[in-house]
C-alpha cells in the first residue's frame, strides 16, 4: 500500500469516545457527508450506541495508537480525551497520566504518521488561570498571571506546550487548538454542571465572578467546523457576554450560601467525598475571581459564530436544573398584576 | 474513681417535692387529689360590662388580636395611602416600575457588560447614594466640564489623595451628573483581591489598571478614569498635600496614544483634607498585606466615627484635553515621547492645583 493519501477520502480519528461529548462528536462526524470514516478510540468502550463509528479499543497511553493511525490511514485527529476531574479516571495520578502521557503518545504517533494532515485539540480556558490580577478579557496571546503548579490547569498547560512543539516539528500539519469556556448543556457532566446541580450553592463571600459558557451543541459545531476548515492556530471559544455568578444562581432560583474562601475549600472536600461535586483549586479560583475570554479571533479568523450566547446556554441548562418560580416572585407578580395597566407594566 | 453521685432535680412530672422518691409527700397528695379542671370547652366569657364603678374589666389576649375588626377594604385604603406617601401621587406607574425592578433583580434577568459593570446598580444605588454627599457634604464646585467629550473614548487623569479613594467616587458622581456618562475607573489589584470591595468595584464599572484593560476600554469608546499616583498619592502624609507624586510608569499615556483618545487632566482640591494622614503603622500594614494603616486625627481614636470624612470644600477642574491622535502608529512604543506626555499631563495638573488652592478661601469653604 502506498502512503499517498486520497484528498477526498477523509478519515477522522476521535479520542475519548467513551465519554458523552466525545461519543456524540464521533457520531455527528460519522453522519457528516464530508467525512468518509470515523474511528473512535478509547481505553474503555462507550456505553451508548456509537452508530457508524468504528470503535478501536486502544489506550492512547501506549504506542498501539500509532498502529491504529497507520492502519486506518487517518488524516484528521480530534483530541477530546483531556479530562478535567480525577473522579472518572480513578485518581489524580491516573488523570495526569491519561492527560499528559496520553497526549504525548498521540502526538508521537501523529508525528510518525504520513497520513495525518490536521490535528484539532480541545483545550480549555482554564489555561489562563483565575486571579485578582487578571485582565477583564484574555486574548489568545496572553499568558496566565501565575503559572499553575498542580492539577488540571497544569495538565492543560503542559498539553498545550507539547501541541506547540508538535506544530513546530510538523509544520505541514494544520494544528487547531480550541480554548473553550465552560461547556454547559442538559447532557453535560462536568465540575461546573455538578456545582450548579447542588441543591444549595456555596459561593465565596464578597466575590461575584464573571462566567462564560459554551452550549454543548456549539462545542459540536465548532469541532466539526475545525475538521473542515483550513484555518490553523489557537482560538478562544465562548458564548457572547458574561454572566455573574449571583445572576446565575438567581436564574436557577436556588438558595446560595456565601462562605469565606477557606470554608468553601472545606465544604468542597466534604462534597467531593460524597461525590456530589468536584472542586479543584483552579475551580475555587474561578469561582472567586472569574474569567473572561475574548472571542474576536474566533469570529474574524476561524469564522465561527456560536448559536447560543452565554445567557442562552445557561438558560437551556437551567431548564432541567433550576427550581420553579418562588413565592416571592409570585407575590411580586401578583402585586404587579393587581395594579392598573400602565405603560411601564406593559413595557 | 467512684461514680459521681446523681442528685435528681425536680419530681419527674409527679406531684411532690424534689426528693426523687416515687411517693409524693402528703402535702402534695392532698393538692393532687383535688379534682382536675374539666377538659370541657372554656365557658363563654361574660361580656365585659361597662362597670358602674368605673373600673375597667381585665383585657385578655383574645381582645388584643391585632387584625380583628379591620375589613379588607380598610386594609386596601391604608395600603393605598402608604403607596401615595412613598411614591407620590403618580404612585401606580412608580410602584409598577419598582416591582419590575424588583422582579428583574430577584430573577437575575439583567445584563452586565464584559467587565461586570451593572448599570442599574451603579446608577440607582451607588451614584444615587453618593450624590447627596457630593452636593451637601463636600459641596463640590466643578469647572471645565465642557472638556469632557460627549461620546467616544477619553482618558481622565487625576491627582489622587485622601487616604481612602473617596476622590474617585466623587469624580464618578460628578461626571455622571454633568455629562450623563459613566466614568470607568481603573483600580489597583488590591481592590480586586478584597472581598465585597472587588464585587462592588466591578459592578460600579471599575476594572484592573493594566494596559490590556485600559486599551480595551478606551478602544470600546468608554470614558476611563485613572489615578497614576496610585498608593503613593492616596497614602502620602498630610504634610505633603497637593504635591504630585511620580506618575507611575506612564502606561496610561501609552494606552491613550495607542488608541488615539484624548487625555483630560483633572485636578481635585479638597480631598487631601478629608482624612489628614498624620501617621502610619508599617508593621501592621505588612501583616495585613495592605499598603498602609492610616492614623488620622480622628482614626482610630474615635473608632468607626473616625471614618466620617471631614467636610472640606472641594474644587474640581477638568483641564483642556491633550490630543494623542496626531502621533504616528508606534509612538506608544517610543519611551521618550511617552515620558514627555506624562510630564506634560503631570505639570498641567500640578499647575491647576496651585491655581485652585489660591482661589479657595478656606479648607472648609
Amino acid at each position: 500500500m502506498g502512503s499517498a493519501v486520497d484528498p477526498d477520502n477523509k478519515v477522522v480519528l476521535v479520542t475519548g469516545v467513551s465519554r458523552d461529548l466525545g461519543r456524540r462528536l464521533a457520531r455527528r462526524l460519522a453522519a457528516d457527508p464530508g467525512v468518509d470514516r470515523v474511528v473512535g478510540v478509547d481505553a474503555i468502550p462507550p456505553r451508548d450506541d456509537i452508530g457508524d463509528v468504528s470503535f478501536v479499543r486502544a489506550d492512547i497511553r501506549n504506542p498501539v495508537i500509532a498502529k491504529v493511525i497507520a492502519k486506518e490511514r487517518v488524516d484528521t485527529v480530534v483530541h477530546m480525551s483531556v479530562i478535567a476531574t480525577p473522579g472518572s479516571a480513578g485518581g489524580r495520578g491516573t488523570m495526569k497520566e491519561l492527560n499528559v502521557i496520553g497526549t504525548m503518545q498521540l502526538l508521537a504517533a501523529c508525528q510518525k504518521s504520513e497520513s495525518v494532515r490536521h490535528l484539532v485539540v480541545k483545550s480549555t480556558s482554564t489555561v489562563y488561570g483565575a486571579s485578582s490580577r487578571d485582565p477583564a478579557m484574555f486574548t489568545e496571546e496572553m499568558q496566565p498571571r501565575r503559572q499553575p503548579s498542580s492539577g488540571y490547569a497544569k495538565d492543560v498547560a503542559e498539553i498545550e506546550g507539547y501541541v506547540r512543539g508538535f506544530a513546530r516539528r510538523r509544520p505541514d500539519v494544520r494544528v487547531t487548538t480550541l480554548r473553550l469556556a465552560n461547556v454547559l448543556g442538559p447532557h453535560v457532566t462536568s465540575p461546573i454542571t455538578s456545582y450548579f446541580r447542588l441543591p444549595v450553592i456555596p459561593t465565596v463571600l464578597g466575590f461575584d465572578p464573571r462566567l462564560q459558557f459554551v452550549h454543548e451543541s456549539d462545542l459540536m459545531r465548532v469541532l466539526t467546523h475545525c475538521v473542515h476548515t483550513d484555518v490553523a492556530g489557537t482560538f478562544n471559544v465562548a458564548g457572547d457576554d458574561v454572566l455573574l455568578l449571583s445572576q446565575a444562581v438567581r436564574r436557577l432560583r436556588k438558595p446560595s450560601v456565601p462562605l469565606v474562601r477557606p470554608a468553601v475549600g472545606g465544604v468542597a472536600s466534604v462534597l467531593k467525598s460524597f461525590r456530589m461535586a468536584d472542586f479543584s483549586p483552579e475551580q475555587l479560583g474561578f469561582l472567586t475571581f472569574g474569567r473572561g475570554i475574548d472571542t474576536t479571533r474566533m469570529r474574524a479568523e476561524l469564522g465561527f459564530e456560536p448559536a447560543y450566547t452565554t445567557e442562552q446556554a445557561f438558560a437551556d441548562f437551567a431548564v432541567g436544573v433550576g427550581n420553579a418560580e418562588g413565592a416571592v416572585e409570585r407575590m411580586v407578580d401578583g402585586l404587579a398584576a393587581a395594579l392598573p395597566e400602565t405603560e411601564v407594566s406593559r413595557g | 474513681m467512684a461514680d459521681a453521685e446523681v442528685i435528681p432535680i425536680g419530681t419527674g412530672g409527679r406531684p411532690g417535692r424534689g426528693t426523687g422518691s416515687a411517693r409524693p409527700s402528703a402535702a402534695s397528695r392532698t393538692l393532687a387529689s383535688a379534682k382536675p379542671a374539666p377538659a370541657s370547652p372554656r365557658p363563654p366569657r361574660e361580656e365585659p360590662r361597662a362597670s358602674d364603678d368605673g373600673v375597667r374589666p381585665p383585657v385578655t389576649t383574645e381582645d388584643r388580636a391585632p387584625t380583628a375588626g379591620i375589613s379588607p377594604a380598610e386594609w386596601l385604603a391604608a395600603l393605598k395611602t402608604g403607596a401615595v406617601e412613598v411614591f407620590g401621587d403618580d404612585w401606580e406607574p412608580q410602584l409598577a416600575r419598582f416591582l419590575a425592578f424588583l422582579r428583574r433583580r430577584l430573577t437575575g434577568a439583567y445584563a452586565v457588560d464584559e467587565y461586570g459593570f451593572d448599570q442599574e446598580i451603579a446608577e440607582k444605588l451607588l451614584l444615587a447614594s453618593l450624590r447627596p454627599i457630593a452636593a451637601k457634604w463636600f459641596r463640590i464646585d466643578v469647572r471645565g466640564v465642557e472638556n469632557l467629550p460627549d461620546e467616544g473614548g477619553a482618558l481622565v487623569v487625576s491627582n489622587h489623595s485622601g487616604t481612602l479613594p473617596v476622590d474617585g467616587l466623587m469624580t464618578m458622581v460628578t461626571i455622571h451628573e454633568h455629562t450623563g456618562r459613566f466614568l470607568r475607573p481603573l483600580g489597583a489589584d488590591l481592590v480586586f483581591r478584597m472581598p465585597f470591595v472587588s464585587s462592588l468595584a466591578r459592578k460600579g464599572g471599575a476594572t484592573l489598571a493594566c494596559t490590556e484593560d485600559a486599551e480595551r476600554m478606551l478602544a470600546g469608546g468608554e470614558l476611563v478614569g485613572v489615578w497614576p499616583e496610585g498608593f503613593k498619592g492616596i497614602g502620602k502624609p498630610f504634610t505633603e498635600r497637593y504635591k504630585l507624586q511620580r506618575f507611575g510608569r506612564g502606561g496610561f499615556v501609552a494606552a491613550a496614544v495607542r488608541t488615539g483618545v484624548p487625555i483630560v487632566p483633572l485636578s481635585v482640591v479638597g480631598a487631601e483634607e478629608i482624612y489628614p494622614l498624620v501617621g502610619n503603622v508599617p508593621a501592621l500594614a505588612r501583616l495585613l498585606g495592605i499598603p498602609y494603616v492610616p492614623i488620622t486625627p480622628l482614626f482610630p481614636w474615635l473608632g468607626p466615627l473616625g471614618l466620617v470624612p471631614l467636610p472640606s470644600k472641594w474644587l474640581m477642574e477638568f483641564g483642556e484635553p491633550i490630543r494623542t491622535d496626531e502621533y504616528d502608529t508606534g509612538a506608544a512604543d517610543d519611551p521618550m515621547l511617552v515620558f514627555n506626555v506624562t510630564d506634560q499631563v503631570r505639570e498641567t495638573i500640578q499647575q491647576s492645583l496651585y491655581a485652585l488652592l489660591m482661589q479657595r478661601q478656606s479648607v472648609w469653604g
